[in-house]
Order: structure tokens, then sequence, then C-alpha cells
């Protein structure tokens, strides 16, 4: 029989008490932040309502809501997607059915990773040198989604490989081996096989597109455009728009005497629609996960 | 000994045919593959061009007579709008982004790192995967809005509990910009300790040791390097992070002597002022070398990451 002597006891003590301090380590980082949030939404209560959403700034901005920096986000976000979703899919695709190990694509590899580490304020200077005045867009929905895209293509790249890369390699020999070429295989097995983890790349990239401020700030974002409330297309391409991330920096910084809960509440529904896009695919991932058969 | 099947046929009388897709098929399969091969290389075309353009609109101030590299980067004079003395040097923001990036590391690697064991040493099942959503939710939280927090919530924090005359400043930028690279700490560092071989554990656990004695003597001797690069991408994220650290560490160029002076960071510093500045002025041009400053700051610490990651992946 085991007993326990002194120094298992110690031991067992000791043990206890490092799960308790790690798992303390881990809840001081989100305790902390359950809190702010629930004091944002609070502060926020006197101004969110459904009309806030559907109103457009009053008063010099300093009151009514958030209208057309809602649907200027939509835009910006539809827009840089529809350009870095496919070609960040084929990229992946290049990257992990084609490329093999060589020289060349070790550099494609670094490029990617490099690309994902480039600041954001970089992004928006290269968005304004490059499109803004180069490719003459001038400040411009344009120039603001194609600045969003280059800076969400890395990660689309990397998680579209990823769900390439958990495809078995067995499926891709037995098509082969009917004698498909491989581009047949890639779109009748690869692809099919990995949507749903790259459709949840896709989704989460909605979310940090839609957060930006930097790279739109200079590239086609502006403080303020009159628009219809309720209007759902104010927009050309080639002018430039609201969006909710700009909106609330310029709410909180450049706007002096605003009513105190709108830019609360404007952080409040910025925040909201970017965890409602991620919890939507997590919580798609783990229902695709679990009816995998692999 | 079979004869193929088309010579066999050929003798039986029968004429067939070699399967072939019709020309346009294997055409436009051929195109689809350029069009893969191109999208493949986008990823070097962009890195180049976003070298390219924001050094092409920095190029003219290195020429320019009023202009010198060294000023720019050891003084710690910045009058870009002076009519008599314009002075270009961006010591004092190195000084902000290191001061405001050390702050938070020094608050995030250990926070970080220990709830990376917490999740892979101590915790399983669906605590593990409450967690890790929970750590993913907090990445993805937009950089302006923990700008917010800092400027209305950490800010008045700050006032009230340590009597600071300002609460935009070092502390509240490092705390803000801690918070913000927890996560992405978290995820690499939980990689890095589930890349350490089991029977390493076992053998700990073996020889008697508490999990406490495994974690020290063990994994963090064992997974060190692939914690460092955790913390390398923290700080890299740290450097490049703009709008938060924009709204939350003050706007003073100057060498901050304790956590409660504000500063600026470069990031800071290119997203308030180029707005203001002319294009082609000097002034826009030395807020494009600031870019490229940064640019090559992050690309040198990315690229040291990324080996360190690769060295452990070839093992």
């Amino acid at each position: 029989m085991f007993t326990e002597t002194p120094l298992v006891r110690r031991k067992l003590r000791q043990e206890r008490l490092a799960k308790w301090i790690f798992f303390g380590m881990t809840a001081s980082m989100i305790i902390p932040l359950v809190l702010i949030v629930g004091y944002l939404v609070e502060r926020a209560w006197p101004s969110l309502s459904l009309s806030f959403l559907v109103d457009v700034p009053a008063r010099g901005m300093k009151e009514g809501g958030v209208w057309p920096a809602l649907v200027g986000t939509i835009y910006l976000v539809v827009l840089s997607l529809a350009v870095s979703a496919p070609v960040g899919v084929l990229a992946a695709v290049y990257l992990n059915e084609y490329a093999r190990d060589n020289w060349f694509n070790r550099i494609i590899n670094l490029a990617v990773i490099n690309l994902a580490g480039v600041p954001s304020i970089v992004h928006a200077l290269f968005g304004l040198g490059a499109f803004v005045y180069a490719a003459r867009f001038g400040y411009s929905i344009i120039s603001a989604s194609l600045t969003l895209a280059i800076m969400t293509l890395p990660v689309i790249i990397a998680s579209t490989r990823e769900a390439l890369a958990s495809v078995p390699r067995s499926f891709r020999e037995a098509c082969w081996n009917v004698g498909a070429t491989r581009w047949q295989t890639i779109k009748a097995v690869v692809l099919p096989n990995s949507i749903s983890g790259i459709l949840t790349g896709i989704i989460l990239q909605v979310s940090r597109a839609a957060g930006e401020t930097a790279p739109i700030m200079f590239t086609g974002a502006v403080f303020f455009k009159a628009v219809d409330k309720g209007d759902l297309f104010p927009y050309g391409l080639g002018e430039q728009c609201m969006a909710l991330s700009m909106h609330l920096y310029t709410l909180s910084t450049q706007v002096p005497g605003v009513k105190e809960s709108v830019p609360f509440a404007t952080a409040v529904v910025l925040l909201g629609s970017v965890l409602l896009v991620n919890a939507t695919a997590i919580i798609l991932r783990g229902y695709l996960r679990s009816r995998k058969k692999w | 000994m079979s004869t193929p099947l088309t010579d066999r046929a050929v003798a039986d009388g029968f004429a067939v045919r070699r399967a072939t897709r019709p020309a346009w098929a294997v055409l436009g399969e051929r195109a689809l593959e350029v069009l893969i091969y191109l999208c493949g290389i986008s990823a070097i075309v962009f890195v180049l061009g976003i070298f390219f353009f924001v050094f092409k609109e920095a190029f003219p101030i290195l020429g320019n007579k009023q202009f010198s590299l060294s000023q720019f980067l050891f003084s710690e004079q910045w009058h870009p709008t002076s009519e008599l003395n314009k002075r270009y040097g961006v010591l004092a923001m190195i000084a902000g982004t290191f001061s405001v990036t050390a702050l938070a590391m020094v608050i995030a690697v250990p926070f970080g790192l220990g709830a990376a064991i917490y999740l892979s040493e101590f915790c399983s099942g669906r605590v593990k995967e409450t967690l890790k959503v929970v750590i993913e939710l907090l990445a993805a939280i937009p950089s302006v809005v923990w700008g917010f927090i800092g400027l209305t919530v950490m800010s008045r924090l700050i006032v009230k509990y340590t009597g600071a005359p300002v609460g935009v400043n070092v502390l509240n930028g490092g705390i803000i910009l801690a918070l913000m690279s927890v996560p992405i700490i978290v995820s690499i560092g939980e990689d890095a300790l589930k890349a350490v071989p089991d029977s390493y554990r076992e053998a700990g656990l073996a020889l008697g040791a508490t999990r406490w004695q495994l974690v020290w003597r063990v994994l963090l001797p064992a997974g060190k390097t692939g914690l460092l690069a955790a913390v390398l991408l923290g700080v890299g994220r740290g450097v490049g992070e703009t709008m938060a650290v924009l709204m939350a560490t003050g706007h003073a160029v100057h060498i901050p002597h304790s956590p409660f002076d504000s500063v600026r960071t470069l990031t800071a510093n290119i997203a308030a002022e180029l707005g203001e500045a002319p294009a082609n002025s000097d002034h826009y041009q030395v807020l494009f070398l600031t870019g490229v400053l940064l640019f090559l700051m992050t690309f040198v610490v990315n690229l040291a990451a990324d080996l360190i990651v690769r060295g452990i992946r070839r093992k």
C-alpha cells in the first residue's frame, strides 16, 4: 500500500501550488479584459440601440449614429477580401500542391512570413505611394481596400495552407492513380475536403480587415461624409468613405465635446461585430471538425 | 506475357484511340496553373513592392543637403515644421518605441509563457478548448479599440492609482501592448511546448519530479528556442503596432525618464503627422524614411523568429 510520507505530501502541495499559480497567470490576462468590455458596454448603454446603427452622425458628429461608418466598413471588407481571398487561396494551392522544396519556394515562404510582420502603418505608406499616387486611384475606396487586401493576404495564405495540408496525401494519390491531372485532383479532392478550413481562415480575416485603422487612414477613409440615413449604396468606388475603426479614432481624439456615450457605443459596435464574426468562424470550425471522418 | 492493351486491340482488329481530352481543356488547365503560379509568387512581389514604393518616396531626402542620416538616427530634435531650424531626428521616437515595447514584454512574457505552460501542461479537454477560444478572441480585438481602452479606461486607472499627472504615458502604452501581444505569445509558446517530446515528460515523472520541477528543469530548457521565437514575434507586434500606441502613449517627443513620461513611437509619429505633411515635401519624405526604418526593424525581428522556428522543425 502507498503511504504518504512528508516528502510526498510536500510534493503534492507543490503540485497544487504550481497549478494554481499558472492558472492565476492565465486568469489575470482574461479577467481584466472581461471587466473592461463590461465597462465599455455599461458606458455605452445610453446610446446603444438599433437606431444607433442606422442613424447618421448629427450635430458635427457629437451625437447620432454610425450608419455611414458601418456601411463604409462593409464596403472595405467585402472589396478587400474579394481581392485577397482568391489570390491567397491560389497562392496557398501553389505553395502546398505544386511547389517543390527548393530555394525559390523557400524565398516565397519567407516573403509570406515577412509580409505578415510588416507594421500596419508601413502598409499605409505603401498604399499611399503605390495605389493613391503611382496607380492614380487617388484617395478612394479602391486604394483603401487594396491596401487592406495586401495586409490580409499572408494570413489567408497561411490558414489556407494549413487547411490544404490537413488533407491526407493518400487522398491525392488515389486520385492521381485513376489518371487525374494535378489540377483535377485539386478541384475534385483537395479543395472539397479542405473548404471548411479555408472558409474559416477567410472569415477570421473579415474581422481583421474591419478593425484595422492605420492602413485606411491615409488611403481612403475620411473623418466625415454626408450620407442619407439607411442608404445602402452611398459610396462610389472612386470616392472616399467613412469606416467604423476610423470613426472611433476620430470621435475619441479629434472631435471635442462629443456626447460621452457615443464613442463608447461606437467601440462596442466595432468590438461586437468583430467578436461576432470571429465567434461564428470558431463555431463553424468546431462543427465542421466534428464531422470530419479522418 | 500480356501485350499492351492497344497492341492487342489492333491485333484483334479494333482501332482503339488513346483517351484524350479536348485541346481547350488542356490549354485551360495550363492557363489556370500559370495563374496559380502567379498568385504563388505574389507574396514576393508585394514584399518587394512595399519596400520599393516606401523607399521610392523616401529616396529624394537622402540626396538633400540639409538632411543627414546620422542626424536622422542620432538626434532627438524633431522640428519638422519649424521655419528656421528644421530638425529631423528620430532618436526620441526610437527610444519611445523601445521603452513601450520593453515594458510590454516585461509584463507580457511571464504572463504569456505562464499561460502557455498552463494550457499545455495543466489542463485538458473542455477547459483547454474554451481557454484557447477566449485567447483567440482576445487576439481579434482591433488595435483602435485597444487604443480607446487605453485612452479612457487605463489612463483614468493610472491617474487614480499612481498619481501621475497624465494617464497617457509609457506605462499605459506598455500595459495595452502587453495585453495585445499576450495572445500571440501564448499560442506560439504553446506550440513550442507541444513540440517537446512526451518521452521527456515521462522520463521526468518517472524520476519522481513534481510538475513544477518538470516545468523548470525539463520543459523550459527543452522548449527554450520555441519560446524565444514566441517572444520575438511579440516584440515584432509591439514595434509595429500603431493605433493603440498612438492613442495610449501621449504625444511628447522626448526620451522618457520614467514610466510616467509621455512618449511618441515611430509608428505613432507617422500616423500623427502624415496627414499634415504635404506630398513630396521634406517632412513627407522623412516620414517615409521612418517607414523604411520600421520595415527593416520588423524584417530583422521576424526573420530571426522564423529561423528559430524552422530550426526547431528540422530537429
